[in-house]
């Protein structure tokens, strides 16, 4: 076994709601969905945006996609028009959750 | 067999490139049958700051690119019957109305039927008595600035039905701007909920413009997009099931695939199987996109169930004046020279207001407004970083206060500090609520004359 970023297993993207924040998860390859599945719970999610103080993380499975949508809740400092960071939609946060190691089989990559 | 509803997307944000339009345009007629192009100016923020326009001159308040994105296609699109259909009315749609017929008479082309949707906006005080029944009690005793309720197709389709040429509406749900002219086209009922799934995920997919042909995607290396700086504004041929087509204009960069489809499918969505609309829910959980071509992306699966009772109203509050103020450090012990900036506001300012600090090229964008991640990231050897401070404030005093220590750390600051530069705007508050649909109609009138 090995670790690797689920940045080369997925790509995402970001959008936002008010202080909500959802950021899609889409295998690039049909196969790897269940290992997704498998790793990328709204566990680990959570803890990885911690310093956010998520007060809800929901996970979304759409398998005929290979995509999980994350739903986020309290974590853009109070979204769009009360937040004080440069990237106040949190539209950057997608390659942040791209960071997260993921082990995947040695053999076959 | 009759050519099915291709809808274009001529603008996807309030400010979109004004040279969209035109290649989609181009390739509807080309392509021939019915078509219409929208235009989606209207995101969470600017129908906020519209209103703040509006209050200030009672002329203004809608895009102020209108004319821009408009003046290259409007001949075009009224001589090949392609009805343009924009939110771009934004906080004052009878403007934006009257700005197109002066418009339509300087390229000398007869008056077109204008279709104006309101009934959206609940800013005068009937419309803030309604709102006050439903939001939330911590925001009862906040100063209300303004509110708008999102409408939904059916107006719209009322206007094309009714040979209007351009609809212009104020707040209605993006995706709306799309399912009008399906519904019009095709004759659905409004409870024929597939079907208005089906083409709510069409304009879902145009809403954003080039977020589905191949911007807010590209990736050097895992993503490449082709001639991106060309990038071409998706089409989507909408079938009488609702399915749909996803395409882009021809000649133009950019791409459309499964990828793309489905990071736009998912965008700003929450349950998958309820993305709520003015006009049904639309549930994509069994959604599937197929490639069927380049550049062409069959969408297909996509359900509906009976629409919300509810409308969403997004509702502003006064919030202050945000301020912030930058200055860049480089060279040996830059970060150490930046982080004592930051020390010096710190001290100064603190006391008088909540304050975030960013270092960029060392921690940034990805830290939190409470500074969490900002601590926790080790101190090093940076050599280009620029501090920056953000607060917010009732009194602009305090915050033209902050925009001055910044300035001053020039003169009264770190060794070698540059660039400094400092804004301040007003804040709006934001909440959003759900109000029966009776209480808040929609209404739809047409002007046929500048």
């Amino acid at each position: 076994m090995k670790t690797v970023q689920l940045y080369q297993l997925a790509h995402a993207r970001t959008g936002d709601k008010g202080n909500r924040s959802n950021i899609s998860v889409i295998a690039y390859k049909a196969d790897d969905f269940a290992l997704l599945q498998a790793q990328v719970t709204p566990e680990r999610v959570a803890a990885h945006f911690a310093y956010r103080k998520p007060t809800h993380v929901e996970r979304y499975l759409l398998p005929k996609l290979g995509a999980m949508n994350f739903v986020l809740d309290g974590v853009l400092d109070g979204g769009v028009n009360d937040a004080l960071n440069l990237d106040m939609h949190g539209k950057t946060l997608s390659f942040h959750l791209l960071t997260l190691p993921i082990t995947i089989p040695e053999e076959g990559r | 067999m009759e050519k099915h509803l291709a809808v274009g997307a001529g603008a996807g944000f309030s400010g979109d490139r004004v040279d969209a339009p035109a290649p989609v345009v181009k390739t509807l007629i080309e392509r021939g049958g019915p078509a219409a192009i929208i235009f989606e100016m209207l995101a969470e923020r600017t129908l906020a700051h519209a209103q703040l326009d509006k209050q200030r001159d009672p002329t203004k308040g809608y895009e102020p690119l209108l004319e821009l994105e408009l003046r290259p296609i409007l001949a075009d699109c009224l001589r090949h019957d392609i009805p343009i259909v924009g939110n771009f009315g934004a906080a004052n749609p009878r403007g934006a109305a009257a700005h197109i017929q002066r418009l339509a008479k300087e390229l000398g082309l007869k008056p077109p039927k204008i279709g104006i949707v309101e009934g959206d906006d609940l800013s005068g005080p009937a419309g803030e008595a309604i709102v006050r029944k439903y939001i939330a009690k911590e925001y009862a005793g906040r100063p209300f600035a303004s509110a708008n309720v999102y409408q939904g197709a059916m107006e719209i389709a009322q206007a094309l039905k009714q040979g209007a040429q351009v609809v212009v509406t104020g707040r209605v749900a993006d995706p709306s701007l799309t399912v009008g002219p399906a519904v019009a086209h095709y004759g659905w009922a409004a409870d024929e909920w597939d079907k208005l799934g089906g083409a709510t995920m069409a304009g879902h997919l145009l809403e954003c413009g080039a977020q589905v042909t191949g911007g807010y995607f590209a990736d050097p290396g895992m993503k490449d997009v082709p001639d991106i700086a060309n990038v071409g504004y998706p089409i989507t041929e909408i079938a009488p099931d609702g399915s749909c087509i996803c395409t882009k204009a021809a000649n133009t960069g950019g791409l459309v695939d499964t990828r793309t489809v489905k990071e736009q499918l998912l965008y700003e969505l929450h349950d998958p199987a309820a993305y709520l609309t003015p006009d049904v829910v639309a549930d994509i959980s069994q959604a599937q996109v197929t490639q069927v071509g380049k550049d062409r992306v069959h969408l297909t699966g996509v359900r509906g169930h009976p629409r919300p009772a509810t409308l969403k109203a997004n509702v502003f509050f006064e919030g202050g004046w945000l301020g912030d103020g930058e200055i860049s450090y480089a060279g040996p012990n830059a970060e150490a020279r930046a982080r004592l900036g930051a020390q010096i506001i710190r001290e100064r300012m603190g006391h008088l207001l909540t304050l975030r600090f960013d270092l960029i090229g060392v921690m940034s964008i990805l830290a939190d407004d409470s500074g969490r991640m900002l601590e926790k990231s080790p101190v090093g050897n940076a050599t280009d970083v620029r501090l920056r401070v953000a607060g917010a404030h009732a009194d602009e005093a305090v915050i033209e206060h902050l925009m001055r220590e910044v300035t001053a750390l020039w003169t009264a600051g770190p060794a070698g500090g540059g660039g400094a530069r400092v804004t301040k705007r007003k804040r709006l508050s934001t909440t959003s609520c759900y109000i029966p649909r009776e209480l808040v109609p929609a209404r739809l009138s047409f002007v046929e004359g500048p």
